[in-house]
């Protein structure tokens, strides 16, 4: 099934053209990674998706983007959001307590209800492989965790408002090697449930977790297909140098 | 070869030098009016009216004055400085008509303070009829402050990373929920801090209120709004110039009490910013 459309997707930040005439489908419970080098607009293609560039006042864009064949233009921006959730690159948890943080999202869309919270946060959290690590310390600052149950945690509050989509742009670039190995379990396990759109700097973190894989350049589309494909049979030269350089 | 330490020696003996210079002014000013103003502080002088033409008593109603003047400035200016700086630094545009407006309200706050008070005679006294009056005065007391606090809020809410406002609306909650939930309680101190700041200017000034709310000699408490007051900083004026023969301790009993209110305030600034930020965590 298709969850995302994109049709000649083109995005400006005042006169820098930053996304190129993009064609592509999101296809659901998959996990679409996408590589390039820096400022290729892997991370405003990212923050299209849930309109989050719309808080930039140079954000302009045309082309048609649409959620489950709707044209997210014509969704209510916070149920969009709601629907599309996001982790960011570096572990941002808001200045409240690990169980205020995990709930924060519910309690905006008006659940007040504390069982209802408290059962939820536990399954976001077990979801995020991060439950047995703060079930005795859900009250302390969520300052207190380190960099890897951090961004746990983001994922964790992201998944507790039950979206759709997850969009993560490079969310181990702040990782060491076992935390990140951590959120990439939960990545794959995540796909049984949500579509994954997932950002990385990491050519071989795309290689392991990635069912398609997307390779932008100057906000161009170059090639998009199986990870396998890209990763042994690319069809342009210029995914063929990325993939090579970042091996070699 | 230039030696670097000594560079570092001399650099330091003059920054150190203008420190100095601007502590023992202040130092010394505190020292002299806890010296002459303490042994005139007791029950009565705080409690009593001014009696034998101000000779004598207390200044019980110039206390009661100016808390209720400043207390009158706050609420008109706190929620209204408070709007605008959530205007200002969430909802408007980064133009150049708002660049202006930010760049305005910093430089009323440099505006003399007896411009404010012959504009509050002008608006509040005259044209709106209040009249000599608290309501005057305080009108008059809060626009004065309003830039200060329009500021400092402003700056309090710009401070607050524009991380954390990306990852609430990220969840789905709305523009006005995110400020309501992460931007304000992040910002309270400096908000806070602006107030009091504010607080303590209302307190001292004399010029904003000598046309529109001061009682040379009111031996009573105010009724109404719409009464006259006395206040502590235009009482020290009269009984410093006005008035002949005020023994120096009774003079500088009030100025210490006036110096005893804004310290008490500043340092109540101080404590809640402490407070908050043990508190704040990023
Ligand atoms: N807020 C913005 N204002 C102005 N230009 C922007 C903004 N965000 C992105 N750009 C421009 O858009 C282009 C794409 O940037 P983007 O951040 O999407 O690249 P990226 O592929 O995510 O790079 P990286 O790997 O470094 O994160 C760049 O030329 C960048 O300068
Ligand atoms: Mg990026």
């Amino acid at each position: 099934m298709v969850k995302f459309e994109i049709h000649d997707l083109n995005i400006w930040f005042g006169s820098v053209h930053a996304i190129k005439h993009i064609n592509m489908e999101i296809q659901s419970n998959e996990i679409l990674s996408v590589i390039g080098p820096a400022n290729s607009g892997k991370t405003t293609f990212l923050r299209m998706l849930n309109r989050l560039n719309d808080l930039n006042q140079n954000f302009k864009m045309n082309g048609e983007v649409r959620l489950d064949n709707e044209d997210i233009k014509n969704i209510d921006m916070e149920l969009l959001r709601k629907r599309v959730g996001m982790v960011f690159a570096l572990p941002l948890p808001l200045p409240l307590s690990i169980f205020d943080n995990v709930v924060y999202g519910l309690r905006m869309h008006g659940i007040k209800n504390k069982k209802v919270l408290e059962e939820r946060a536990e399954e976001s959290l077990k979801e995020a492989y991060l439950w047995e690590e703060v079930k005795d310390r859900l009250s302390e600052s969520a300052f207190k965790l380190s960099g890897g149950q951090q961004q746990r945690l983001c994922i964790a509050r992201t998944l507790a408002v039950e979206p759709e989509v997850i969009l993560f742009d490079e969310p181990c670039s702040g990782l060491d090697p076992i935390s990140t190995a951590k959120v990439e379990d939960a990545m794959v396990k995540l796909k049984e449930k949500y579509t994954l759109v997932l950002v990385t700097n990491n050519v071989k973190q795309a290689a392991r977790v990635g069912d398609r894989t997307a390779f932008f350049l100057s906000g161009e589309l170059i090639e998009l297909d199986k990870t396998d494909k890209i990763f042994t049979a690319p069809q342009d030269k210029r995914t063929d140098g990325y993939i090579r350089g970042k091996f070699g | 070869m230039k030696n670097p330490y000594r560079t570092q020696n001399i650099a330091f003996f003059f920054l150190f030098l203008a420190t100095l210079l601007i502590v023992v002014p202040v130092g010394l000013i505190i020292v002299i009016i806890i010296q002459k103003g303490l042994p005139a502080i007791n029950w009565q002088f705080l409690s009593d009216i001014p009696r034998q033409g101000m000779r004598a008593g207390g200044i019980f109603p110039a206390i009661v004055g100016t808390v209720y003047l400043v207390t009158g400035a706050i609420i008109l200016a706190l929620p209204i400085g408070l709007l605008a700086a959530i205007y200002l630094s969430e909802y408007s545009k980064d133009n150049l008509l708002n660049r202006l407006i930010k760049l305005a309200i910093v430089n009323l706050a440099g505006v003399p303070s007896v411009v404010y008070g012959l504009f509050g005679l002008a608006l509040f006294v005259v044209f709106f009829k209040f009249g000599a009056s608290i309501l005057s005065g305080s009108l008059t007391l809060g626009i004065m402050i309003l830039p200060v606090i329009i500021t400092t809020s402003r700056e309090a809410l710009e401070s607050v990373p524009q991380s954390f406002r990306e990852v609430s609306l990220s969840l789905g909650a709305s523009k006005w929920q995110t400020i309501r939930h992460i931007v304000l309680p992040n910002a309270i101190p400096g908000i806070l801090t602006g107030t009091i700041l504010g607080l303590g200017r209302a307190a001292g000034e004399t010029a904003p209120i000598l046309f529109t709310v001061a009682a040379f000699y009111l031996p009573r408490l105010p009724n109404s709004i719409f009464d006259q007051a006395m206040a502590l900083p235009y009482h020290l004026y009269v009984i410093s110039t006005q008035v002949p023969n005020v023994a120096e301790k009774i003079r500088y009993g009030t100025a210490f009490v006036l110096l005893a209110l804004v310290l008490i305030m500043n340092l109540v600034a101080i404590i809640i910013r402490y407070k908050f930020r043990k508190r704040k965590k990023w």
